[in-house]
């Protein structure tokens, strides 16, 4: 029980229907998964909504994880998404201090991580990132020292790399 | 043909084969009532006393029958009053379906009366669930809901029907039973390696659980314990799948398991586990389970595999096809210093038997083996007198073991009992104890009004014997709140609630009194009086293995 485990990503294919995500939501309650993050909505396919999980855990608990998944009647498809085989990309916005003293600290910090402005107003500015997470958590330490007032981010999506649909495809993990 | 949604909900169950329902109305289900009212030359309704008692009926059914249980109840506590029977059939996989009423959807969401968000409730304790919003889909849900509850490894379903969705007008065509899903089956590279394996071990012990009865497979497994000379335990679920007689038979393992099972499947070189989930009742201490042996897991449900015990070969699919595939590969073995070595252990069994016949648990059972034929259902609540009935009661027919393993559920036999009897049509007994009896006893009514042949065996100790045991063990002896100080008149109970009562207090009194009970085909409360210290034993101490089982008082 030494190991920590690592942290991964799993995408699910679920019934785009009312009470689902409560179904998942509710069995990681009963089973004592805890997660990091969850993202959910539609996908290429009416029918069908994609949760994306980033959680942290051991082999024991990924392999529980992704059994107790496929056993809910809802879920059509379960799949880790390896770092090395996907993309991943989180949304952030960021209220910003508007201090004219610190103007230049601002501007520089936005144009390294390629964030833009998308409110101004004379207390604030409110900036949004896109990037892998890493990324993300880079950007908030870089801005915190500016005084960071309120912030919002959507937790992981994730893609599988090349020309696959995951949900065509067959169980790897 | 067009008609109103509590009629679908009728015809739909007569349809997918439904004869009998266990329920309670009340105001949200009174549609579904009346359509039961003018459809009741096809379908009978048994009326509890409580919902929990229909919620276990239903369940006590299913389990003697394999059929999918079935039960109704108003919205609102009617629906939480079916909490814990859903629960107990989860933890058991036993196939159900709950109806519930709810208020109607312009009323849902403003803490109408006895409105309560059932499928929130029972989110956890169901394989699935439905809230019904459109009276066109109506019997397609509940078609879909048997087929879930039945297929793979069963399991309760709840349908949620709000008040304007019974009484709206919809669509309904006859459809054929719904078929179960079409099993997975085991991945061939997995069954070649265990059969290689089995053939490379010599002490082999085979380990069944609940999901041989399920299957319909003890017959595979007695072929194959014969053809590579193994001897089988089982679990709680597993009891009754094979007689209790069956020379390769050791019986239940685990925390209150006979010492030869348990200790055979501790000296074994691989334990082959069938249809099991290794709860921790069964292993003992994990960490220290099976330590001397390879373990291959053969499971319906792939999410039972490498979960609590981690197997060297995990096979999850159809259990039939994996069985008979192995049996096919397997080499004809004999095994007789293996043979010999669990036969000492068997001796070694026999010699605390209890010797001299007295009014206790063991000579109780072995009374009632001695009258009841090999048809008779056996149901009972929990506690020690469960643990009693799984050691010393002589099964001969699976389905005849109707008890509560993984929730444990106190109250659970009357109900289950009731619904057991209506559904074998056999005669039942219930082994129950004095708590347990006590939680539900209002069934009382429920059995007399069926007319079911019940002989209820309370073994009454005036204390709940287990927890009592335990406070004894390990808790210094402070006897807190396990005497129930209430000395009750069982005998006047019965006759209020129109059944016989009779207390015994010698052990020839009992067997008269139950012999007269049973062959009169009514429903008979005998109250046996047994000491308060009569132990469980033997007992694996909690936290503790195989090596720590305590088998003599004082150990």
């Amino acid at each position: 029980m030494e190991d920590k485990g690592s942290s991964f990503v799993i995408a699910v294919y679920v019934d785009n229907k009312y009470g689902v995500l409560t179904r998942v939501t509710s069995m990681f309650t009963r089973r004592g998964f805890n997660i990091d993050s969850l993202t959910v909505g539609v996908t290429e396919s009416p029918e069908y909504s994609r949760i994306t999980i980033s959680m942290s855990g051991d082999g024991y608990a990924r392999a529980q994880m992704l059994n107790q998944l496929r056993k809910l009647f809802n879920v059509k498809k379960v799949e880790v998404l390896e770092e090395t085989d996907a993309v991943q990309r989180e949304l952030i916005l960021v209220k910003i201090k508007n201090d004219p003293d610190e103007h230049q600290r601002v501007l520089s910090a936005l144009d390294i991580f390629k964030a833009h402005i998308i409110d101004y107003s004379v207390e604030a500015l409110c900036v949004e990132v896109t990037g892998a997470p890493a990324k993300i958590d880079a950007f908030i330490e870089m801005v915190r020292p500016l005084g960071i007032i309120e912030l919002c981010r959507t937790g992981i999506v994730a893609l599988q790399k090349g020309g696959k649909n995951m949900l065509e495809s067959p169980d790897v993990n | 043909m067009k008609m109103k949604g509590a009629q679908i909900v009728i015809e739909t169950l007569i349809e997918q084969g439904v004869t009998d329902v266990f329920g309670y109305p009340g105001g949200q289900v009174l549609d579904i009532y009346d359509a039961l009212y003018t459809s009741s030359d096809r379908i009978s309704h048994h009326l509890t006393a409580h919902e929990q008692g229909a919620a276990h009926a239903a369940d006590g059914y299913s389990r003697a029958t394999g059929k999918v249980g079935v039960c109704f109840a108003t919205s609102g506590p009617g629906a939480t009053n079916l909490v814990t029977g859903i629960a107990t059939a989860m933890l058991d996989s036993v196939p159900m379906v709950a109806i519930t009423g709810n208020v109607a959807q312009s009323m849902i969401g403003r803490d109408s009366f006895q409105e309560i968000d059932i499928t929130g409730i029972t989110l956890p304790i169901t394989k699935h669930n439905y809230f019904i919003h459109d009276v066109n889909k109506l019997a397609d849900k509940i078609r879909e809901a048997f087929r879930i509850a039945k297929s793979g490894r069963p399991g309760p379903v709840l349908i949620d029907i709000p008040k304007d969705i019974q009484t709206a007008i919809g669509e309904f065509e006859p459809k054929p039973v719904a078929e179960p899903f079409p099993l997975p089956e085991p991945d061939p590279a997995r069954i070649a390696k265990a059969v290689e394996l089995i053939n490379a071990r010599k002490k082999i012990f085979i380990h069944i659980g609940g999901g041989v009865i399920g299957s319909k497979t003890y017959g595979l497994v007695t072929e194959l314990a014969d053809k590579v000379d193994a001897v089988i335990g089982c679990s709680l679920m597993g009891l009754s799948a094979i007689p209790t007689e069956h020379p390769r038979f050791l019986g239940m393992q685990g925390m209150h398991g006979h010492y030869a099972s348990s200790m055979a499947s501790s000296k074994a070189d691989l334990i082959i586990a069938v249809g099991t989930r290794f709860s921790d009742r069964a292993t003992g201490n994990k960490q220290k389970f099976a330590k001397n042996s390879d373990i291959i897991h053969i499971d319906l449900d792939f999410a039972e595999i490498n979960k609590n015990i981690t197997a060297n070969i995990g096979i999850s699919g159809n259990i039939e096809t994996t069985l008979k595939a192995i049996l096919a590969g397997v080499e004809k073995a004999e095994h007789p210093e293996w043979i010999s070595d669990v036969n000492a252990l068997r001796e070694r069994e026999k010699s605390v038997i209890p010797s001299v016949p007295q009014l206790d648990p063991y000579f109780v059972i072995d009374a009632i083996n001695k009258t009841v034929d090999a048809d008779t259902v056996i149901a009972t609540d929990v506690g020690q007198h469960q643990m009693w009935a799984a050691q010393f009661v002589n099964f001969r027919k699976p389905r005849k073991m109707i008890s509560s393993g993984g929730l444990g559920t106190m109250g659970f036999g009357m109900g289950a009992a009731i619904g057991a009897a209506v559904g074998s049509g056999n005669k039942t007994v219930l082994i129950t104890g004095d708590g347990s009896f006590g939680m539900n006893l209002n069934e009382l009514c429920t059995a007399v009004a069926s007319g079911v042949p019940l002989t209820i065996v309370i073994m009454d100790n005036g204390v709940l014997g287990m927890v009592r045991q335990w406070q004894t063990l390990f808790y210094n002896m402070h006897y807190s709140s396990t005497t129930l100080g209430k000395r009750v008149d069982y005998v006047k109970l019965a006759e209020a609630f129109g059944a016989k009562g009779v207390l015994t207090d010698t052990l020839d009194g009992f067997k008269s009194a139950f012999s007269e009970a049973y062959n009169s085909g009514g429903v008979t409360v005998i109250d046996c009086l047994i000491d308060k210290d009569e132990f469980v034993l033997p007992m694996l101490p909690p936290g503790g293995a195989i090596d720590d089982m305590i088998t003599r008082k004082g150990e």
